[in-house]
């Protein structure tokens, strides 16, 4: 297949066909991350700026050890030392990243949308690495990644998830990921953290984390974010880990060969406890290990691969 | 000098619909005429009427509706203070455009209008502008800081017709009560910016399936109606006149229509964009449908409609809101709030009469005769009272185009919206400040 689209904005915009393209594009790539010389000439010549505008330190090391394999040249700004800090718009400092012609924009930014309205002014690609409570499809797709590779598939799995929907961008990207590909994707957590209509991205709102998790595939948990505490989500950490927390017990009402995920980074002994993150059923690492090879394959689709193949 | 408006479809709302003649002396209606009479002798010459009889202008109205003045009682002007938004010039020349012939200035100016002066600048640059007139409207408290009441009675004789702090609530329950105490004794109604702030929490859209799905976060309904509620009560407590702006909601609609009911003085008003769009017109982080209160539910936007149906809700007004472009040109969760609509709100408006939701005659009480009886104003078109009047032409059809308005902003959502019918020709005080009809 032809891989067409300019930008990786979020779930939503890409087709199950090209879902499946990625993922079989970072299979693909995963094995130059098991080679002695972990570095292939394919984007050699191109320019990737990593402009992330919120701390990130998985993500944006991924991001940037991605671009290293591919012979790509990766640049790094920050908030905190580019001219947004002095007052300059969004839209203005991307005009002017986009004038050094980089070839990818690689962007995290706090507001939701904030790819979405850069993507449609400039000519270069942007990828979203994570708007707001809005998308993180590089983090969705590498979770379906690490799903089909540990499942053989993802059609027709239960997907459990439990945390704060509300305010993650994973969950709202894997919800709609993981249910265009076919599996059942069931959500649980105190009200507060359920978002009014959030069945209409394709999912059902557990009743109880027993019922959420009972017959599960795939367990993945969310980060309780400890920073949203004054909004008043729940009333103690010890309490969300007791009603909410994956622990042991929870866990046997799963599938026998149930997998747990998490994205990071976790709360040990909130969301999750740390014999359970730690259990052979944790498939936690190995996300961040496809996270390399699946932003391999983004950056190679949208400026190397099939989508250039007539000019290269 | 005289003007003649030949052959309208005269209609004002409880007393006339039909074609009329109507003669204009100076600042005045002189004459309301069936078509076939002969003008005052002192008027013009006997004999046939020609096109310009000594300083006599004659107006073929024929297929145009002839109303009361067009009052837009939901207007920020931004001058004093954000005069690269608007200045009071450029507000009334696009309410002129709008069909508009007075407007109430919002008092969220720079300094606020919580003072004579304020009052009387306001005032005074209308005076000499071109355009629609301004009814301004006072703050409620000082600074609109919520803490102290402004000088309303000292603002009332400068000239406002009302006090609010909209662009905020009054959060202190007293401090209410107390201006509607206060503002009872003077017989000016009280505007209610109608919003529970810790409800609102940052949100920036309607809490609904939409803002799920852009990553949003959510304004719910309760954050409006819990202030409704609240200023019911009091309105019922105190007999005060409390009149509720920029309605959006269905339970907010339902709360006013049961204190209605009761008897409670309280009347209201919804802006065109409630009754046209909803939340899930908000497409691709696009600014210009981010507003306060937010695009509501489909179920919100017929609520709307039929509170305007049932007389619930009382008068349309646009919250003509203009920002610059780099307020708007934002990330969604940081632009500015509001866009403008004093070009847009009568064509919107009338696709509801288009659309048989509402006649023309009430389209008009909510748009003309409401607001000026919540002002305590007589806009009746009557011999002996001021030709403030607004001509339409039902049946033009345009597309809505930003780069044509005269207000300095463009913060519309409507912009290549194909609409029917608009204002052609606005008369302030006899003057005529806007005409299309020799275009």
């Amino acid at each position: 297949m032809r891989f067409t689209k300019k930008d990786i904005l979020d779930i939503h915009s890409l087709d199950p066909e090209e879902i499946s393209f990625i993922l079989d594009t970072a299979m693909g790539m995963k094995e130059i991350s098991q080679r002695p010389v972990k570095k292939v000439p394919t984007l050699r010549g191109k320019t990737i700026v990593l402009f992330f505008q919120e701390p990130s330190t998985r993500t944006k090391l991924s991001f940037e050890i991605a671009a290293k394999r591919l012979s790509a040249d990766s640049v790094a700004i920050a908030k905190a030392g580019s001219s947004m800090a002095k007052g300059e718009t969004l839209i203005d400092t991307v005009k002017n990243l986009e004038s050094m012609r980089p070839d990818v924009i690689v962007m995290r930014h706090s507001s939701s949308g904030a790819a979405v309205q850069v993507a449609r002014r400039v000519d270069c690609s942007v990828i979203n690495a994570g708007d707001g409570i809005h998308a993180h499809p590089s983090q969705a797709l590498l979770d379906m990644m690490s799903v089909r590779e540990n499942k053989g598939r993802i059609k027709g799995l239960k997907l459990a998830m439990i945390g704060d929907i509300a305010n993650s961008r994973v969950a709202r990207s894997n919800i709609i990921g993981f249910s265009k590909m076919g599996a059942r994707v069931s959500v649980c957590a105190p009200q507060t953290m359920i978002p009014a209509g959030i069945a209409a991205l394709g999912c059902t709102v557990a009743p109880t984390m027993e019922a959420c998790v009972a017959d599960a595939d795939v367990i993945m948990m969310l980060r309780i974010q400890k920073e949203r505490q004054d909004d008043v989500l729940f009333p103690s950490e010890r309490e969300y880990a007791g009603r909410f927390g994956l622990n042991k017990a929870r866990l046997a009402l799963a599938k026998k060969d149930v997998t747990v995920m998490h994205p990071g980074p976790m709360n040990r002994g909130v969301e999750i406890a740390s014999d359970v993150a730690d259990a052979d059923c944790s498939m936690i690492l190995d996300q961040v290990t496809n996270g390399v090879a699946l932003r391999m394959a983004l950056y190679y689709l949208v400026a190397g691969g099939s989508r250039h193949a007539d000019t290269d | 000098m005289q003007i003649l408006i030949k052959g309208a479809r005269v209609l004002d709302p409880g007393s006339m619909d039909e074609k009329k003649d109507v003669l204009i002396d100076g600042e005045q209606i002189a004459a309301i005429l069936d078509p076939s009479d002969a003008l005052p002798s002192d008027s013009v010459p006997s004999g046939a009427m020609p096109e310009h009889t000594g300083d006599m202008q004659v107006i073929d109205a024929a297929g145009l509706v002839l109303v009361p003045g067009l009052m837009d009682i939901h207007v920020h002007l931004r001058e004093p203070g954000h005069e690269y938004k608007e200045t009071i010039a450029s507000g009334l020349a696009a309410a002129a455009k709008g069909g508009f012939t007075a407007v109430c200035a919002m008092p969220n100016t720079m300094p606020v209008n919580d003072n004579a002066q304020v009052t009387t600048f306001i005032l005074e640059k209308a005076r000499l502008a071109k355009g629609a007139k301004v009814y301004p409207v006072g703050a409620v408290s000082k600074g609109s800081a919520g803490s102290n009441l402004a000088e309303i009675q000292d603002m009332q004789q400068a000239g406002i017709k009302a006090v609010t702090d909209d662009g905020l609530p009054v959060v202190n329950a007293q401090l209410m009560r107390r201006a509607l105490e206060y503002c009872n004794g003077l017989s000016i109604p009280v505007f209610v910016h109608a919003e529970e702030l810790s409800l609102v929490n940052s949100g920036a859209m309607n809490e609904g399936p939409a803002a799920t799905f852009w990553g949003i976060k959510g304004i719910p309904n309760a954050a409006e109606t819990v202030m409704v509620a609240r200023d019911i009560l009091l309105s019922q407590l105190t007999g005060a006149h409390v009149h509720f702006c920029h309605i959006s909601c269905k339970e907010s609609i339902a709360a006013i229509r049961s204190a209605k009911q009761q008897g409670i003085r309280v009347t209201c008003e919804t802006a065109p964009h409630y009754f046209t769009l909803i939340d899930e017109d908000v497409k691709d982080y696009d600014t210009n449908f981010k507003m306060n209160p937010p695009l509501r539910s489909n179920e919100d936007r017929e609520a709307v409609i039929q509170g305007l149906a049932d007389g619930t809700i009382d008068a349309i007004a646009s919250d003509h809101a203009p920002h610059s472009k780099e307020e708007k040109d934002l990330e969604f969760d940081q632009a500015a709030f509001g866009i403008v609509g004093l070009e847009t709100s009568l064509p919107l408006s009338l696709q509801l009469v288009h659309g048989g939701a509402l006649t023309l005659e009430e389209l008009i009480r909510k748009m003309a005769k409401n607001p000026a009886q919540i002002l305590g104003i007589n806009n009746d078109i009557i011999p002996g009272n001021r030709a403030d009047l607004t001509l339409i032409d039902l049946n033009q059809k345009t597309i809505i185009d930003p780069a044509l308005f005269v207000s300095k902003s463009r913060n519309t959502p409507f912009a290549g919206m194909v609409v029917q019918g608009r204002a052609v020709c606005t008369m302030v005080d006899g003057k005529i400040v806007f005409n299309a009809l020799t275009d």
